[in-house]
């Protein structure tokens, strides 16, 4: 049986200690589709994000993932599932080289991954996905550059070739353009749209220009709570979401 | 952890493989000549155990990002058990090491798996109390003969036919024994588990976010070093004929810390190069009486203040090669 919404959650809740940065948020997302979580800062995106991939524990509610309950799995089960995130900070590995960043990812699938007594060069056969994997977000030249020496707009993408090595079904961005400037933007948002072909993408964004020409619908969080949903051209409409994007000082 | 750790920039693979072979082949050469150039053996042999000692560590420091701080519990513990299967039961001594070994070995798993939950100064921490609470019981315990130590261990012949009362004979089984755990470790370093303990260190949340159960590789991380360290402990054994408190007390665990770091956490060699200096600092400045352990101080202090990356780090740093 496939469901139509591969991710959705019910009345997700996330309190500290007596402050609620998410409340009763229903969520779901479709099957295939670019689906973007916006709202003004404070508004409770990245909480909201660290409960789906389980780096942070709900106080209340339920999450299911292709209708499995994933309420209570630890984060690497959640990957393992096929729903992978990426952080706000760029994260790669950075003194493995690009094509080492991306060969972690594709050897915990094919074992090995606990041999301390086999050289790593058991880990060549991998190279040629790894190489396959950078070539696709353009990173070719980078394979032998550790990832410290790398400009910041290609780290993303290195993350996001490294995310792609796990054959993820869904794909979790969290700010995948925070920090860049305007090629590495167009770069980066090329390859979203490209690769949101095969996969489900969620992602948390404040570029306003990327999320309408990104996505398909999109969620708008303020105080921690669900405002609207719905696509671009309907949202710029509302008068509710106008608001709280002008009150948080936003235009 | 980050700034400690910036040893470990990598260029291209090949040439680093050329570096560490011509290194290392150097180093095996200089020290299997020793027993021709008149230098005091004994002093080469317990460099050696503490060399093996400090690489050990460095595999959970340098390469997997955890600082423990009770490490002389199983040099103590492995001392201890070979040091009574050889004097008590009447061991030859290749199964002496191995005693000695297995202990740690079985130590590490209990310890590992209690503290390897916490991280950074809460693992130091739980570490170390793990290792008093064990020096305590050492203390108490008959078998260990407390202030006294095991005393006249019997060095016996190895495999029934290498006579270790002969220091030339001891002093390539101890050099043997190191070479072994040093490459171990070189292996373990560059092996597709060494992968995941380098990306682990380097951003424990991505490795996680990428499905690693990232505790599962820091304890198999910390038994391998507990492991070594036994080994290094049952040859130190063999060397002094003794075991004693002072190897399971927690200035011990302080000076495998310092060793380390002296030398370049996280290199390969920099442990070895670190075990020596310390241990030849201890030996020549031995006329100062309680004023080593100052001047070990002050040389410590020095030594993250101006070269944090440690000797061999530095000299590695400045060439721009990984040793």
């Amino acid at each position: 049986m496939t469901n139509e919404f591969i991710l959705e959650t019910h009345g997700l809740t996330k309190e500290f200690a007596g402050f609620v940065a998410v409340r009763d948020v229903g969520l779901r997302v479709r099957r295939g589709s670019i689906h973007a979580l916006i709202g003004p800062n404070g508004a409770g995106k990245t909480t909201c994000f660290n409960l789906l991939t389980k780096f942070l524990k709900p106080s209340a509610g339920k999450i299911f993932y292709n209708g499995r309950d994933i309420t209570a799995r630890a984060p690497a089960d959640v990957a393992r599932l096929g729903l992978v995130r990426s952080f706000q900070i760029s994260a790669v590995f950075p003194h493995l080289t690009a094509l080492e960043n991306v060969r972690v990812a594709l050897q915990r699938q094919h074992g090995h991954s606990f041999d301390f007594w086999r050289s790593k060069s058991v880990l060549d056969r991998f190279n040629g996905r790894a190489l396959e994997l950078l070539d696709e977000v353009g990173l070719s030249e980078f394979a032998k550059t550790p990832a410290v020496e790398m400009p910041y707009g290609r780290k993303r993408a290195l993350e996001i070739a490294t995310t792609l090595a796990l054959d993820p079904e869904m794909m979790l961005l969290d700010e995948p353009m925070a920090g860049m400037g305007h090629e590495d933007i167009d770069r980066i948002a090329a390859l979203i749209k490209r690769i949101s072909a095969k996969y489900t993408i969620l992602m948390v964004e404040h570029n306003l220009n990327v999320v309408a020409s990104l996505s398909d619908i999109i969620t708008v969080l303020t105080r921690g709570h669900v405002l609207a949903e719905g696509n671009y051209a309907d949202l710029t409409k509302d008068e509710r979401v106008r608001e709280a994007y002008l009150g948080a000082g936003h235009g | 952890m980050a700034a400690l750790t910036d040893n470990t920039v990598r260029t291209t693979s090949r040439r680093i493989i050329g570096d560490e072979m011509i290194v290392f082949i150097l180093m095996t050469a200089v020290l299997a000549i020793v027993p021709m150039t008149g230098i005091y053996p004994y002093f080469v042999m317990q460099g050696l155990c503490f060399a093996l000692l400090a690489c050990a560590f460095n595999l959970l420091l340098g390469y997997g990002g955890l600082l423990s701080f009770g490490h002389a519990m199983f040099l103590g513990t492995a001392g201890y058990v070979c040091a009574h299967a050889l004097k008590v039961w009447g061991f030859p001594p290749e199964l002496g090491i191995v005693a000695g070994v297995v202990a740690a070995a079985l130590l590490s798993i209990v310890t590992g798996v209690v503290a390897i939950r916490r991280q950074g100064i809460y693992f130091a921490m739980i570490t170390l109390a793990l290792a008093q609470l064990l020096y305590f019981i050492y203390l108490q315990t008959p078998f260990t003969h407390g202030e006294d130590g095991i005393q006249g261990v019997p060095q016996g012949k190895m495999f029934g036919v290498l006579d270790l009362s002969h220091p030339d004979t001891l002093y390539y089984v101890v050099l043997g024994g190191f070479l072994f755990g040093f490459l171990a470790i070189y292996r373990a370093i560059n092996s597709p588990f060494g992968e995941v303990l380098k990306a682990i260190r380097e951003n424990e949340q991505r490795a996680i976010s990428l499905g690693y159960k990232t505790d599962q590789y820091k304890l198999l991380a910390y038994i391998l070093s507990g492991t070594l360290a036994g080994l290094a402990g049952s040859l130190k054994v063999l060397v002094a004929q003794n075991a004693s408190l002072t190897d399971v007390h927690w200035t011990m665990s302080g000076e495998i810390v310092l060793m380390t770091l002296v030398g370049g956490l996280g290199t390969v060699f920099g442990p070895v190069a670190g075990a020596f200096a310390i241990i030849a600092m201890q030996q020549y400045l031995a006329g100062f009486g309680q004023w080593v352990t100052v001047i070990q101080g002050v040389i410590f202090v020095v030594c993250v203040l101006t070269f944090r990356r440690g000797v061999v780090g530095e000299i590695a740093h400045y060439f721009k090669r990984s040793l």
